[in-house]
């Protein structure tokens, strides 16, 4: 069981990988997605996203600013306009 | 006829012309590839825009509360042509057809009696528009200071343009920018900007997503969106016009470099039969004096 995670910048597509989990800081606060979440979509604000690449594993984090993620079947999309690292 | 010395100086002259078309050439070949690959891989970013932007639209579009930047600001008077021109040369008709769309279009704006100014990025559209409205441009955008304009730039003028929009300044905005084609063809197009054009929703997907929650809602969502989907909309005209530039650049040098090919083999027959014509004068000189002995 996997949940597609896609990290997407005007520039490139940053990440387009199955992940466990992925922990977003959302306007109102953070979220995190696994596989399965219900359609959902927020604006975030600047932080850093978590990546889990498996359960209990020691998260990435990759820093966005600006833009807003969307929840839908084919899995979590973050459009950032800014990634660091 | 010219001597022999001249001759030899305009061939050395046009070969040395032809080495620096040849180098443009090869640069903007390798340029060009870049360019591609970048507005390759801006496509994800901007469909994934698009396909939010026409959902939340839908959704919102209809109601009063709609934004300014969605539903615009109820007159359409005032016109702001963007036109996008690169700020280097030695790239053909590119800049030309440019600013010859941009001419159409205000021509057909104003005969419909509409007031409009020009907001220029990059240096080559300045001249030829101002010589025929130079009373009508409002602002320019250098992007001649950074190597490859880049997303910091769009954001820019974009950032720009939406401070221009909500200061009442103009009430419809259009980009003018070539698309690339292929290295032999670039489109000057003319795009509606601001108000941003209500994308279409594709039936299916507003069933779909009819159960999608917004946090927080999705009239601060699209607030949010509209400005980003501006950013987005430049900076896709600027890497469009880096690739065009680079192709055009690519095609113009081509027959430049053909061109100084053949001019040089001209030159060199012509320089031949002249040699040729001196050495038959000198023997014909020496033959008659030996005979006169």
């Amino acid at each position: 069981m996997a949940l597609h995670f896609e990290l997407v910048t005007p520039a490139k597509l940053v990440r387009s990988e199955d992940v466990h989990m992925v922990v977003v800081p959302g306007a109102e606060g953070e979220f995190g997605v696994l596989e399965g979440h219900a359609p959902f979509m927020s604006t975030i604000r600047d932080g850093a996203v978590q990546v889990y690449k498996t359960e209990g594993a020691a998260p990435e984090e990759i820093q966005v600013r600006g833009g807003f993620a969307e929840v839908g079947e084919n899995g979590l999309t973050v459009l950032a306009e800014h990634v660091e690292g | 006829m010219a001597s022999l010395k001249e001759l030899k100086g305009r061939i050395n002259s046009v070969k040395s012309t032809q080495k620096i078309t040849k180098a443009k050439q090869m640069v903007a070949a390798a340029k060009l590839r870049k360019a591609q690959a970048a507005a390759e891989a801006a496509r994800p970013y901007a469909e994934r825009l698009s396909a939010v932007m026409a959902s939340l639209a839908a959704k919102v579009g209809g109601s009063d509360s709609a934004p300014r930047l969605l539903a615009g600001t109820g007159s359409d008077e005032r016109h702001l042509l963007v036109v996008v021109n690169t700020d280097k040369g030695l790239c053909g008709g590119l800049n030309a057809n440019v600013v010859k769309a941009a001419k159409v279009k205000a021509r057909a704006l104003i005969a419909e009696g509409k007031d409009v100014t020009f907001y220029l990025v990059g240096k080559k559209g300045r001249a030829p528009i101002k010589r025929d409205y130079a009373d009508r441009i409002e602002q320019n955008f250098d992007t001649s200071t950074v190597r490859d304009p880049g997303f910091g730039e769009a954001e820019a003028i974009a950032d720009e343009l939406i401070a221009m929009y909500e200061a009442g300044k103009f009430d419809v905005a259009h980009l003018v920018y070539p698309v690339f084609k292929s290295a032999l063809a670039q489109d000057p197009t003319v795009q509606q900007l601001i108000p941003v054009p209500a994308p279409r929703a594709e039936a299916e997907s507003s069933a779909a997503e009819a159960v999608v929650e917004y946090e927080p809602d999705e009239e601060a969502i699209l607030e949010e969106l509209l400005p980003r989907y501006v950013k987005t909309q430049v900076f896709g005209a600027l890497l469009e016009i880096a690739a065009s530039e680079q192709g055009a650049s690519m095609t113009a040098m081509d027959n430049a470099t053909r061109n100084a090919g053949e001019l040089i083999n001209k030159l060199t027959i012509q320089y031949n039969r002249s040699r040729q014509a001196a050495i038959t004068t000198e023997l014909i000189e020496i033959i008659a004096g030996a005979e006169a002995l």
